[in-house]
């Protein structure tokens, strides 16, 4: 897993089987550090209750598709946390 | 399997279900010769590490499922080891 901030949403009306119903959120990848890092992602969000300005945990690969019900399907990031509070020398919140 | 230092801890409250009751620690990837090599990993804790421990880490969903015991587990990085002693020829690590 790897932490990240969510910073929007995306909406789709055509997609592949099996999202259906499934929210897609715009994330944000952090350094171990808080700061942002790279290029935003498009995860999937399993808690179903994320949301812009949280910080978060995802997972990428096929573990992100095992989040989901249904699991099959064609999905490459998943927040699997929303993170309450990260404790670590030189942490600084995004 | 790879090297990395415990760091932190990341606490939350709405999480999968797979993750309620389970420690999760922030741990820098360390090399060889301990040095950190930028990078970072959430991991589940399975052998109760703590934070400034060197531990043995896996970064792959088949083996990380196998530790869980759930063959579905949306999980890919695990603790699974404690390190008390690398030894290792300071020639062979590229730096």
């Amino acid at each position: 897993m790897l932490l990240g901030q969510v910073i929007g949403t995306v909406v789709s009306s055509v997609y592949c089987e099996g999202l259906q119903g499934v929210p897609f959120l715009l994330v944000q990848p952090l350094d171990r550090t808080g700061q942002p890092k790279g290029q935003p992602v498009v995860a999937a969000d399993s808690t179903r209750m994320a949301g812009p300005g949280e910080l978060v945990t995802y997972e990428g690969g096929r573990e992100a598709a095992l989040a989901l019900d249904p699991w099959f399907v064609p999905v490459d990031h998943t927040i699997v946390t929303i993170v309450d509070q990260v404790s670590r020398a030189g942490w600084r919140n995004p | 399997m790879i090297l990395g230092r415990v760091k932190g801890e990341v606490v939350s409250t709405i999480k999968h279900p797979v993750y309620a009751n389970r420690r999760v620690l922030l741990l820098d990837r360390i090399g060889a010769d301990g040095r950190e090599l930028g990078g970072y990993l959430v991991a589940i804790d399975a052998v109760d590490a703590g934070v400034g421990q060197t531990v043995l880490v896996i970064d792959e969903g088949n083996s990380a499922r196998q530790v869980i015991d759930d063959p579905q587990a949306p999980v890919r990085s695990v603790i699974i080891g404690i390190v008390d002693e690398i030894t290792v020829d300071p020639a062979a690590v590229r730096t």
